[in-house]
């Protein structure tokens, strides 16, 4: 087991590494940076006069050196846990993420609570009752589900809700500390959406797997001695058909962070998205490095956790 | 032919129904200058026209005639899905495959390539990516390739370990073949059926893509008739023109619908697990 854990630790930092690097590079092939943004903006008139503001601004933020250096000093800030400042809005990254990660966070949690409520339960009962009609309906549900796009279902509920509801995207947003129902009554909407989308996947998953395990061996063992149906499906089947989706559901956890782009644009919710979203147009380097760093480092622990937890949970991979 | 094709619609009535939409989305796009009453970009009708005789799915905030633009849309859509995948998959199994077999730290260091690219979320990447390159049709095509490549060199390098484990592979190197005979004459075609499956199965997912980056503002230019970005137009005058959403998002629900009905039971054919009498 150590060796295992040590081997899938020593993947973890240079994958980090190498992501980060990647996202610095590309943000540097940009054409246009910041500081010709922020110039042009406030429309100077001779053009002698702009190239050097533009030089100046670059040298401030330390634009005009190699971008290996860049690279390195960018790095031991993060590890001191300053991700700079943002160019844009002028304070440090790092509250910016303090603010915004929370909310990204809260909704991604609330999605999977939500898909996984009524996903597990639908894929077993597709599953016990296989080829009946509710296995066709639940089937046809998840396969719609695949085939909507994010951005249609978030538009059909966004439009159901103000249309029959008189629902409107909140101006301000309400944390769950401040006040919890309210603030819940502004996530579900999106969580919903986006769970809807993912429970897809996770249905079909669930259906084939307990397929898969009813016809163990085990399972005939406890029908033999007489076990009742449920203890059966609950006890010995549902149990051993979990563990991939386990699996699953960790994987599409760590990529949620990014994937709730689309929900945050839809439902106003200023989450990591929305900001990494406005930050990318605006230049905003630190910002845009920071926010995908936290957002892959999300994706790499989530996944370390589920392969640990599957190692630990099955002894076949251990020792493969 | 014909009983074969009944044969085959017997055995997979789902994929049938997907590929007659999949047909229809491709006579659509290809057919987009005959059918479309008017151009994607010609404006001059009155803004937010609801669905009429002349205007079926009525007009945008511009008075665009939405009809035209879901029609054109169909190319385009469909003009990002092929090419992406095609360039994508292609050069993701050329890498993979040729990596597997050479072994070695080729093969490890293209493989933490990979995870670092998968480390991060692909819409993310591709937005970063698109601010990158500017927004244009060709760039989100380009996007996509960057997105594509490492999955499929993920899968394409394990087919490729399984494959390259044969007796006959073995049989082919001691009868003297070079590594490049091998590769091409030998493990690449013993990959096609993967990469096949590879394909039809990531269209749908390269046109969703597309909508989705045009969507949130980082795809093709709005003027351009991307299903995903007429959404986000509807969005703002969802109450006025709900039709600006509903006909576009329609028209790629089907197409992914369609799409992936096809790309499952192409899946299920080429499986020979799950085959089941169609010889």
């Amino acid at each position: 087991m150590s060796t295992y854990v040590l081997r899938r630790l020593l993947l973890f930092v240079p994958t980090l590494i190498g992501a980060s690097m990647l996202i610095f590079v590309m943000l540097r092939l940009v054409p246009g940076d910041i500081a010709e943004i922020l110039v042009y903006q406030t429309g100077s008139e001779s053009s002698a006069v702009q190239r050097r503001q533009i030089q100046q601004i670059r040298h401030e933020l330390g634009l005009d050196r190699p971008i290996v250096t860049q690279y390195v000093e960018w790095v031991a800030g993060a590890l001191r846990g300053d991700f700079g400042q943002s160019y844009v809005q002028r304070r440090p990254v790092v509250d910016i993420l303090r603010e915004r990660f929370p909310r990204s966070m809260e909704l991604a949690i609330l999605t999977l609570l939500l898909a996984m409520a009524w996903a597990i339960p639908l894929g077993v009962v597709s599953a016990v009752r296989q080829n009946g009609v509710l296995d066709y309906l639940s089937r046809l549900l998840s396969l719609s589900g695949l085939s909507l796009p994010l951005f249609f279902t978030g538009a059909l509920i966004l439009y159901g809700l103000v249309r029959f509801f008189r629902w409107l995207p909140p101006l301000e947003f309400v944390s769950f500390t401040e006040n919890p129902w309210e603030n819940l009554k502004q996530l579900v909407w999106p969580a919903l959406a986006q769970a809807y989308y993912i429970s897809a996947p996770i249905t079909r998953l669930t259906r084939s797997q307990m397929l898969e395990v009813v016809r163990q061996d085990y399972v005939r063992t406890a029908r033999a001695k007489g076990l009742a149906e449920r203890a059966v499906i609950y006890r010995h089947a549902l149990r051993n058909s979990l563990l991939p989706v386990v699996t699953f559901i960790g994987w599409w956890g760590g990529r949620l962070l990014g994937g709730l782009v689309i929900m945050e644009t839809i439902f106003v919710v200023p989450g990591m998205g929305s900001a990494l979203i406005q930050a990318v147009s605006q230049r905003d380097y630190p910002t845009v490095q920071a926010m995908v760093f936290v957002m892959a480092l999300v994706f790499l622990i989530v996944n370390l956790v589920v392969d640990l937890l599957y190692a630990w949970l099955d002894p076949r991979i251990r020792y493969a | 032919m014909t009983a074969r094709m009944a044969r085959v619609v017997r055995a997979q009535p789902l994929g049938a129904a997907g590929a007659v939409v999949v047909l229809v989305l491709v006579l659509v796009a290809l057919l987009a200058p005959r059918l479309a009453p008017h151009g994607p970009k010609e404006t001059g009708f009155a803004p937010y026209l609801a669905p009429s005789r002349e205007f079926p799915m009525g007009t945008d905030q511009v008075g665009r005639d939405v009809l035209s633009r879901v029609i054109w849309g169909a190319r385009l859509s469909l003009y990002v899905g092929l090419a992406s995948v095609l360039f994508g998959i292609t050069l993701g199994a050329l890498w993979g495959v040729v990596t597997a077999y050479v072994g070695g730290a080729a093969d490890t260091g293209s493989q933490r390539v990979v995870d670092c690219l998968m480390a991060l979320p692909p819409i993310i990447l591709a937005l970063s990516l698109m601010a990158a390159l500017g927004q244009s049709v060709n760039n989100v095509i380009l996007a996509l390739v960057i997105l594509l490549t490492p999955t499929a060199a993920r899968t394409l390098r394990s087919v490729a370990l399984g494959v390259a484990a044969t007796p006959y592979i073995e049989a082919a190197e001691a009868g003297g073949a070079s590594r490049v005979r091998v590769i091409v004459r030998h493990l690449l075609p013993n990959c096609l059926a993967s990469y096949i499956v590879l394909v039809t199965t990531n269209i749908s997912y390269a046109i969703v893509v597309e909508a989705s980056l045009s969507f949130i503002g980082a795809g093709a230019p709005p003027d351009e008739p991307s299903w995903g970005g007429m959404l986000a137009q509807g969005i703002q005058a969802l109450e006025t023109a709900p039709w600006m959403v509903f006909f576009p998002g329609l028209a790629i629900s089907l197409a992914v619908f369609g799409l992936n009905l096809l790309g499952d039971s192409i899946r299920d054919l080429t499986d020979p697990r799950l085959r089941g009498g169609l010889g």
